[in-house]
């Protein structure tokens, strides 16, 4: 077997080595960790169990990988309606961390971590950033959220693990972001791709060209992001910008990541079984067919989740990857299930607005959709806070960006869309994540 | 010869003109002349002022978005048909106006035009070459009122 690495300058790191296991001894560590992890489940948290037993399915029915599909779902609400232990497997005395969701709306959820479970975490993190070509030497700045969100603290933890020198900045406050950046040498970048882009634009303003830091290596992650963007990205800060997958519910980040061939992300499959199924009937999709993400966790003590409804939409890339891991790999995550919206009866994702806005101009600025109904028809009005490119002083000037934005948005998603240019930060934003959708159909009109 | 204006993007909203302008009294900085373009949806506030590179960044690390651009300011006699020749040089001149507002400098009982052309240079040659009063940044500071005027 050969290994092809492009831009690494070392050897792969000995603990990635899972990475690169013969196709049949994964299934049969899947298959065993699998089972202990039912077994698990079925004696330790009673929504399994009562499920289970409804379907009439025991443990040891279990016997191949494909059995998977006897095994009820489990979505968001679960977790919610168990707030905030109910699906734990083990005493809380066993719980070594804890983390929850923000809770916009309703009950935050939680999750918790056994030692062993933190190890797993880390190992999956260390094996990600090794696959995006960091190394020990590396200086990373971790500008995700650190506290309950999983995003900073899981990404210090492997950063950490692979021997890299950690600087946990957190999110917020781009001037010291960029001097950070700048004086302290940093090698490698991780946070929200539209974050980034901001901190490409904030540096620029400050004078800091990011071009010709040292910083080589971006993990990016929590948001759906478009090809396009990472172009923009590794265009403008020169740097190899890498997607980063994950949640909460199953771990955090450290679900998948992608390869130096950057073409799909390759899921640890040795702690994560995935499937792809249609999301309407449940069923399985063939491969390269869309469909949502189901994921079990196979190692997870503290909080075992098995079939997990991620509402991620994406299809498996069948190929194998010419990195040389025997990981399987999925096609970067576009778009949920959940993000769809339905307008005048046509499919619309962010994703496509956001090509469209990228196809017009050079940066994507940060934007908002808004969906109304008016009478009967469904409006769709997309706000864009204006940058220094989108701006001049001439009203034509202005008039013509917006109608070239909504040209194109209509050229791709088939629908008219009116452009508003609102003020700088006055779009909300959450954890670092831009709020993209505001569907306010239901609130406009409520049903009788 | 050539004026630079800061402008600002406003969205057209009630109370939307007064953040800036509290935000440059509050600095202590001075503003010759101002006019607002707008449209239903959002607003454009040029300015024209002394300091307006300080001006500038006080108003970015707001929040706002600004872009400078160069005018021309003219200075025109307050009698029927001063506008007229100045119109006709720069369109003579193959010159494209985007847009002119006027103020009046009252000490001398004249009008001030201040043009923004397709082709600054271009315009300028034209207008001195027909003998138009064009007035630099420093002539066009000193009609700022003093501190506290506007």
């Amino acid at each position: 077997m050969s290994f092809q690495w492009n831009d690494h300058n070392g050897s792969f790191h000995p603990d990635s080595a899972m990475d690169f296991l013969p196709d049949a001894q994964l299934r049969a560590i899947q298959l065993q960790r699998l089972r202990s992890t039912i077994e698990r489940a079925y004696g330790n948290v009673e929504l399994v169990r009562t499920r289970m037993d409804a379907l009439g399915v025991k443990p040891c029915d279990i016997r191949t990988l494909d059995d998977i599909r006897r095994m009820p779902f489990m979505v968001k609400n679960d977790l919610r309606d168990t707030y905030p232990y109910g699906l734990f497997a083990c005493p809380l005395s066993e719980v070594v961390r804890l983390h929850a969701s923000s809770g916009t709306t309703g009950k935050p959820i939680v999750v918790g971590y056994t030692q062993n479970d933190m190890d797993t975490w880390k190992n999956v993190v260390m094996r990600a950033l090794a696959s995006a070509g960091m190394h020990r030497g590396d200086i990373i700045q971790i500008a995700f959220g650190y506290g309950l969100f999983t995003g900073g603290l899981g990404l210090h933890g492997g950063a950490e693990t692979l021997g890299a020198t950690v600087i946990p900045i957190s999110g917020g406050n781009s001037e010291r972001q960029i001097m950070v950046m700048r004086d302290f040498g940093v090698t490698a970048f991780a946070c929200t791709p539209s974050y980034f882009i901001h901190l490409i634009e904030y540096a620029a303003k400050m004078g800091v060209d990011m071009k010709t830091l040292p910083l080589r290596v971006g993990i990016f992650g929590a948001e759906p992001w478009s090809e396009e963007m990472r172009c923009y990205i590794q265009r403008e800060a020169n740097i190899k910008a890498f997607d980063i997958y994950g949640l909460s519910e199953i771990i955090g980040p450290g679900v998948g990541v992608e390869c130096p061939c950057q073409n799909g992300l390759h899921i640890f499959e040795d702690h994560f079984l995935f499937e792809i199924l249609d999301p309407e009937t449940g069923d399985p999709v063939p491969d390269g067919e869309s469909g949502e993400l189901v994921i079990t966790t196979l190692s997870k003590e503290a909080m075992p989740v098995i079939r997990y409804r991620t509402h991620d939409i994406t299809h498996v890339i069948a190929e194998p990857c010419s990195c040389g891991r025997s990981l399987r790999r999925i096609a970067r995550i576009a778009r949920r299930s959940d993000d769809m919206l339905i307008i005048r009866g046509v499919n619309v994702f962010p994703s496509q607005i956001e090509a469209a806005l990228l196809k017009v101009e050079k940066t994507l600025p940060h934007y908002q959709i808004i969906v109304r109904r008016d009478r009967d028809m469904d409006e769709m009005e997309i706000r864009i806070e204006v940058t220094a490119e989108l701006f001049s002083d001439r009203v034509s000037e202005i008039e013509r960006i917006a109608a070239r934005l909504s040209h194109a948005v209509e050229s791709t998603t088939g629908i008219h869309a009116k452009i508003r240019l609102v003020e700088p930060q006055t779009l909300e934003r959450s954890e670092g994540k831009a709020k993209r959708v505001l569907d306010l159909r239901n609130l406009d009109t409520p049903k009788p | 010869m050539k004026i630079s204006q800061l402008s600002i993007f406003l969205e057209n909203k009630p109370g939307h003109l007064a953040t800036p302008c509290a935000i440059l009294a509050d600095a202590g900085i001075n503003i010759v002349t101002l006019t607002l373009a707008d449209t239903q949806r959002f607003g454009i506030l040029r300015l024209i002022l002394k300091e307006w590179e300080k001006a500038r960044q006080i108003l970015e690390a707001r929040g706002f978005v600004t872009k400078v651009t160069e005018v021309v300011a003219v200075q025109v006699e307050d009698r029927p048909g001063g506008l007229r020749k100045l119109l006709e040089t720069v369109e003579a001149a193959g010159v494209n106006i985007e847009y002119m507002y006027a103020f009046t400098d009252r000490a001398e009982g004249k009008g001030v035009m201040v043009f923004r052309l397709d082709d600054a240079d271009e315009g300028i040659v034209a207008l001195q070459n027909a003998g138009v009063c064009l007035l630099d940044s420093e002539k066009l500071y000193k009609l700022a009122p003093q501190a506290g005027g506007h």
